[in-house]
């Protein structure tokens, strides 16, 4: 039986020591094969006695077994090993770029415009819309600006010219988004006609707009956002509580230092100016002019369908392309309008 | 409007600081736009006698001079100066001072010891004059600080006022804004009237009166033109960004800048008989003082005597009956011209004066004849002469009306969201030199005729917020009853759907709405496009009627900057005429999306096959920008494409848009090099999405066959597939394309179009007998419909 002992580790170790698959199965046929040395002892064990038989045959096959298991153990072994060494074959470079399709990207005003919408519809605020052909008594009569006021040459005014060649003098390139206001305030009030009292109306309207001027600081065509809200009991405040909240939002700031000041808007009285300073970067405790606010002129609640004796309302209108330019440190307005790839495809 | 600082602190004279005032004014409505030092920064200069002038004894041009500073023993001086003479006042730098950065030492000047320099304007810094010394008036004190002689450390200060605010167009009416402000008193020159001399008078027709309910006339007889405006004067206009021109044109502006009242003054030589403001006749004209001839409109009202128009009211006077250096006897002008007469009428004309500019925002129609007399006043002290009365016509009834306005304490609560009493509301309004009348708790308020921008409740309440301080009102988050805004699934926003086309690696650009005629005609054949009338500039002359136009243009420019392969996108406007469209009639102004493809399909890169851009990508993008909905293509002619490249794209037989290829003139006209591809989409159609919907999903197996048509070349797919798919029986799933040959193995004009038929069943397994049959079904369709033969 010593030879049984001997004859398994022998196996064992020369299936170790076979480095590949024939090898292996030479090993293999070495031991378990037709003139194996077990399948030689199996061979003479009908020369035994009979009662050696049984025991020496229990004892032949515990080492078959054992044989055949240190077989299998090895055969995954060099299996697996073969794997390896094909799989290390393929591996890539995986520091290679990606192939395919890349994203292209939004214009920065757009993702200006989108936030700023964001922002304020996370406060019931919903986005109009409004032509940019638009009549004069949008865009300058129902705001509280009659024809000679001195306010309409603050706006130098794109005209059309009729198919006649006459210039038309009752339509025009709206000079700003407030028309939108007057737009969504009938539109409000045609649709709560039958109500005692209107639900609020909270509206922003983004949107292009034009006007005669063009330098380094000025483009004839630009954008602006407007807001609008009219309730029972809207005031300065609010106003005031609104665009701060807005403006510290926008510029995820919250000590960007913002202030009102008096102006003149010949639609909203009072009016107010609003100036922002930031307290770090490049601009740091400057004062830079935004946006443009105040309440509703009652003339103008009134073009709209609104009592201004039941109603009151603020006003606002900014520009989105010099909240981009601060917001993003771009320094030269005429950039927006060039589509220059180099410049636009950073914007992803 | 700019003023000197000092000048409004003579008028009222807070104790704040130059920056605090500043301040003060911007928080107030009355924007400082600017604030600059009156001179540069120096020190040690003092007003010096030149007591005697000697030769150099070494240099032909340099003098000695002995020159006193108001210490005892004159200083020793070398000069250079032409115009340096014993008795002469002049600015001193003494050793030690500091002029421009450079420091002014003990010298010698060709072997002569020289204490100090003379200096001209430049030398300070404060002109470029430097003809000769800075001559000092006679009576300057010797050894005055030069910066306090010349009232140096003054500032300049621009206002950038609202239209509104035409009372603070003066500094009287700066100062009274600032009083009322910090409480500081009002110091305003006192104004008496000035008895005639002589009984000299003209008389005053107000033929015009609602252009002219007031006008103060005086004649002034001997005065001297000559006469040199003094220093003080001269200053102040000049601080204020007026040109000094001479002493009775300077007068009229001094009076103009303190008062806020325009004045004339004409050469009573000139004219004759009496003075009417009328209207002119038809086709008068006028020559202006600017050399413009006008022939003013009829609303325009003119000053005229019996004989011819002088001036054109409130705007500017006439070029002959001015004042001159020969002039002798003066007639003054001092008039009230209502807004609404002189508003627009100098930009009609092309320009703007600073007359007209306070009349079109209102001058106080009670101010003329303290004007006149302050004038008068002014010009008796420094150029003599005799003064006749003023004549005053005033028409009372054409006069504007200052009507009292309730305020209601409540409302002011309600607009501003604070509560003010009411005790603190009067006093404010009070401060601001309104009359104010209380009732319970409400007020009257009456303007004052300086004020021509209170007209309702809301002016009061600005008033108050602006006294009160805009800064002191909180800023607080609203209250309001929330309801849930709609989210509607059944339309995107036009921001999803730029984010879903860049997705597919197009970048946003934002072109002119104003294109070049050109554009229009070529890719519209728009030969009548909507026309500005005040363009910037030619080639932003029409409104587009397509956003095609401006993505080539994009494409040029980009080309021109290297860039090769160029995907862009648009989400615009469009404007055409259209008699029933749109909220402004007369106009369709719809907003579209388009987008342009052009250069390689991928970037550059590795292991990527090479392909340029064409028809069948867009066409993806296009596609994919609808789903889940179908677009139909359809061949179609557009001027700005490539007649064989170029589909219409309808949804629900509904033409929404265009695809196609940019026809070759184009690409060869705009210097494209290659072709790109573009597509115009109306954005309404994008953005209408479907509620989705799904179909059962079969657990048996499905069946595939393919099936490869034979077809004449020109066979275009969208019919043949429309046919097999109308004729497939229920089981058939799908039958779609999959490959397209043609070349090897078919005849001339002949391609082979292969189609992959999915055929399942709900409920059963299907048997190979309907599987074959459903084949033959639509082998024969296609063989009776369109010659289609199975390909072996």
């Amino acid at each position: 039986m010593d030879n049984l002992y001997q004859i398994v580790a022998s196996a064992t170790a020369d299936f170790a020591t076979a480095s590949e698959s024939a090898k292996l199965e030479d090993a293999k046929a070495r031991y378990l094969g037709k003139e194996g040395s077990l399948t030689a002892l199996l061979k003479g064990l009908g020369k035994l006695p009979a009662d050696q038989r049984k025991t020496a045959g229990a004892a032949i096959n515990i080492a078959k077994e054992r044989i055949e298991s240190a077989l299998v153990t090895r055969r995954e072994a060099l299996k697996s090993a073969q794997l390896d060494a094909q799989l290390a074959t393929e591996a890539l470079d995986v520091t290679l770029p990606g192939r395919g399709m890349p994203r292209g990207s939004l214009h920065p005003v757009t993702i200006s415009l989108d936030r700023i919408e964001a922002l304020f519809r996370s406060i019931g605020f919903e986005v109009a819309d409004g032509p940019e052909i638009e009549t004069d008594w949008h865009n300058f009569t129902a705001l509280n600006t009659p024809e000679n006021h001195p306010a309409r040459s603050m706006h130098d005014t794109f005209y059309l010219l009729g198919e006649d060649g006459q210039v038309h003098d009752d339509v025009l390139l709206r000079t700003h988004t407030s028309p939108v206001q007057i737009r969504a305030m009938l539109a409000h009030a045609a649709a709560h006609e039958d109500l005692e009292t209107m639900p609020e109306l909270r509206v922003i309207c983004p949107g292009r707009v034009y006007r005669v001027d063009s330098d380094a600081t000025h483009s004839p065509m630009f954008h602006q956002v407007e807001g609008l809200w009219i309730g029972e009991n809207v005031s300065f405040a609010d106003l005031k509580g609104v665009v701060a909240d807005f403006l510290r939002r926008f510029f995820e700031s919250d000590d960007l230092k913002v202030r009102f000041r008096p102006s003149f808007f010949p639609f909203t009285e009072p009016s107010a100016e609003i100036d922002v300073a930031f307290m770090s970067g490049a601009l740091e405790g400057r004062w830079l002019e935004i946006a443009g606010c105040g309440m509703v002129h009652p003339n103008v609640l009134r073009c709209g369908g609104f009592d201004p004796e039941k109603y009151t309302g603020f006003a606002f209108g900014m520009g989105p392309d010099r909240l981009t330019m601060l917001r993003y440190g771009i320094n030269d307005l005429r950039l927006f309008f060039e589509s220059d790839l180099r410049f636009l495809s950073q914007f992803q | 409007m700019q003023f000197s600082e000092s000048w409004l602190r003579s008028l009222c004279n807070p104790s704040l600081s130059s920056d605090e005032l500043c301040r003060v004014l911007t928080m107030a409505g009355l924007e400082v736009e600017e604030r600059r030092p009156a001179a540069a920064e120096f020190s040690n200069v003092v007003v010096a006698e030149v007591l005697s002038v000697e030769k150099h004894p070494d240099a032909d041009k340099l003098k000695l001079c002995s020159v006193s500073v108001g210490e005892p023993g004159p200083l020793q001086i070398v000069c250079g100066a032409p115009n340096v003479a014993a008795g002469m006042k002049v600015p001193c730098a003494r050793v030690g001072a500091r002029l421009q950065g450079v420091e002014i030492k003990q010298a010698r000047v060709r072997g002569i010891e020289s204490f100090g320099m003379l200096c001209s304007a430049r030398e300070l810094g404060l002109s470029d004059d430097h003809g000769g010394l800075l001559p000092l008036v006679a009576d300057a004190l010797v050894g005055e600080d030069i910066r306090r002689h010349l009232d140096l450390d003054d500032h300049l200060i621009t206002l950038k006022l609202t239209p509104n605010r035409a009372d603070c167009l003066s500094l009287l009416g700066i100062a009274r804004e600032l009083s009322a402000l910090t409480g500081a008193p009002l110091l305003a020159p006192e104004v008496k009237p000035v008895a005639a001399l002589v009984p000299d008078t003209r008389q005053v027709l107000l033929d015009a009166p609602q252009s002219c309910p007031r006008y103060c006339g005086r004649i002034i007889r001997g005065v001297n033109a000559r006469a040199a405006t003094p220093e003080w004067m001269r200053r102040r206009i000049e601080r204020s960004g007026i040109r000094a021109i001479s002493f009775l044109v300077d007068v009229t502006n001094y009076v103009m800048l303190e008062l806020g009242q325009p004045l004339h003054a004409f050469d009573d030589a000139e004219l004759s008989g009496a003075i009417h403001v009328r209207y002119p006749a038809p086709g008068e004209q006028l020559l202006l003082l600017n050399e413009q001839t006008v022939t003013p409109s009829a609303d325009t009202a003119l000053i005229a005597d019996d004989a011819k128009p002088l001036a054109m009211a409130g705007v500017m006077g006439g070029e002959h009956s001015g004042i001159n250096a020969l002039t002798g006897d003066l007639f003054l002008e001092s008039a009230f011209f209502p807004p609404a007469a002189i508003a627009g009428k100098a930009r009609a004309l092309g320009f703007s004066s600073d007359a007209s500019h306070r009349y079109e925002r209102g001058v106080d129609f009670e101010l003329q004849r303290k004007a006149i007399e302050r004038a008068t006043q002014l010009i008796l002290d420094v150029a003599g002469g005799q003064p006749g009365p003023v004549v005053e016509a005033v028409s009372a009834d054409d006069l504007p009306l200052r009507k009292p306005v309730r305020l209601r304490t409540a409302r002011v609560a309600r607009v501003l969201g604070i509560k003010l009493a009411a005790e603190r509301i009067e006093g404010m309004l009070k401060g601001l030199g309104l009359a104010v009348q209380p009732q319970d708790d409400d007020f009257h308020v009456t303007p004052p005729s300086f004020r021509f921008d209170i007209e309702i409740e809301e002016d009061l309440i600005e008033e108050i917020a602006r006294v009160y301080g805009y800064d002191n009102i909180p800023s607080q988050p609203p209250l309001a009853r929330m309801s849930m805004m709609p989210a509607t699934e059944m339309s995107r926003t036009p921001m999803a759907l730029r984010r879903l086309v860049s997705e597919r690696d197009y970048h946003e650009v934002v072109t002119f709405s104003f294109i070049e005629a050109a554009w229009e005609a070529d890719f519209c054949a728009n030969a009548a496009p909507i026309v500005l009338a005040n363009p910037i500039a030619s080639q932003m002359g029409v409104m587009r009627s397509s956003l095609i136009g401006g993505l080539v243009g994009a494409l040029a420019a980009n080309r021109k900057r290297q860039t090769e392969r160029v995907r862009i996108f648009e989400l615009g406007r469009c404007f055409y005429r259209d008699p029933h469209s749109g909220p402004v009639t007369g106009f369709g102004q719809p907003l579209r999306m388009a987008g342009l493809a052009a250069g390689p399909t991928l970037p550059e890169q590795w292991g990527a096959p090479v392909s340029r851009v064409d028809f069948y990508d867009v066409k993806a993008d296009v596609e994919a920008l609808f789903a889940p909905r179908h677009v139909e293509f359809s061949k179609a002619d557009h001027p700005a494409l490539h007649p064989g490249r170029c589909a219409i794209v309808s949804l629900g037989g509904r033409p929404v848009g265009v695809i196609g290829e940019l026809h070759p003139r184009w690409v060869q006209k705009y210097e494209l090099g290659a072709a790109p591809v573009v597509f115009e989409l109306e954005l309404d159609a994008l953005l209408a999405t479907p509620l989705l919907d799904h179909a059962e999903i079969s657990r048996f197996p499905a069946v595939i066959r393919d099936l490869a048509l034979v077809v004449p070349q020109s066979q275009t797919l969208a019919p043949l597939l429309a046919a097999l798919r109308g004729a497939a029986p229920a089981i058939v799933r799908d039958v779609a394309l999959f490959d397209v040959y043609q070349g090897k193995g078919l005849g001339d004009g002949e391609k082979s179009l292969a189609f992959r038929i999915v055929m399942q069943d709900t409920q059963r397994t299907l048997e190979d007998a309907e599987v074959d049959m459903a084949v033959a079904d639509l082998l024969a369709v296609a063989s009776r419909d369109f010659n289609a033969s199975r390909r072996g």
